[in-house]
């Protein structure tokens, strides 16, 4: 084939491949690129680190939200208490 | 002239998670959480004349929300007292006398000051998630905390991968600046 194996990313892609490794959604070869460029890219090597961090930090947090179908409920039922207060009022 | 305004019908897609999330930590029974967080918004809503504007719509539901985790363990504590069962005594020479259950390590002991850092460190991410747009903060929620595969929210709310992984950059830099400031 023609196309020469690009090695050389962008910084944007660059950042685009860290924010899916933090979801384990790059491929191997991205990573590879990714460390390549981390290699000589300051800025990059440092929202890396950062964005690391900040995915060890939620873990670490065991943040929890509600799961939608109970939210959707609790919505539901809300929105009945506001009609029913604005009635009395 | 009050400065903070009532909004009731924002108050679940605003709060909703905040305040679950909130209790969770404190009471650790997701069903118990959800009526607690549902009471709390009920609460505030028949006493929203009583709102003087002076705190920040959060910060009144927070504080009527301690007040029911509060009644929460007041209302368990008088029964739970009187139904506690001992197992059985220890027949060891050693430790003769002692209840078999105080010897059982307990795996979710964790020292004070890790459960209350773990709790501020949750309530520390919600506030620099709370200052995000909205769109951002939903669907850094959805992908980070709820764990919802791309595709999924792709579907969910219209948008393509590359536009989700864009939002999903751009939530991530302002969240770890502001953690940054807040807690790192």
């Amino acid at each position: 084939m023609g196309k020469k194996l690009k090695i050389g990313i962008p910084c944007s892609e660059a950042n685009c491949v860290c924010d899916k490794a933090q979801y384990d959604e790059s491929s191997f070869l991205e990573k590879i690129k990714l460390n390549i460029h981390l290699l000589y890219c300051k800025a990059c090597r440092k929202y890396s680190k950062t964005n690391s961090k900040l995915s060890s930090v939620i873990k670490h947090s065991k943040i929890t939200c509600m799961n939608k179908k109970d939210k959707e409920c609790l919505k539901k039922d809300f929105e009945k208490a506001i009609k029913e207060n604005n009635l009395e009022l | 002239m009050p400065k903070h305004l009532l909004n009731p019908n924002k108050w679940i897609d605003l709060y909703a998670d905040y305040l679950f999330n909130y209790t969770i930590t404190r009471v650790n029974d997701k069903e118990m959480a959800q009526d607690l967080v549902q009471e709390t918004f009920l609460a505030g809503l028949k006493s929203m004349k009583n709102f003087k504007g002076e705190a920040s719509e959060r910060t009144w539901l927070i504080s009527i929300l301690k007040r029911k985790i509060i009644d929460h363990y007041r209302k368990i504590n008088s029964n739970k007292g009187k139904a506690e069962v001992r197992i059985t005594y220890n027949s060891d020479t050693e430790t003769e006398g002692d209840w078999l259950e105080e010897q059982v390590a307990d795996p979710f002991d964790k020292t004070a000051e890790d459960k209350i850092q773990n709790e501020e460190l949750s309530d520390a991410i919600y506030n620099c998630l709370s200052k995000l747009p909205e769109k951002q903060a939903t669907i850094f929620r959805m992908k980070t905390i709820e764990g919802y595969e791309t595709e999924v929210i792709c579907n969910e709310l219209n948008i393509t991968s590359s536009n989700l992984w864009v939002i999903i950059h751009r939530a991530r830099t302002a969240l770890a600046a502001c953690l940054e400031e807040n807690w790192f």
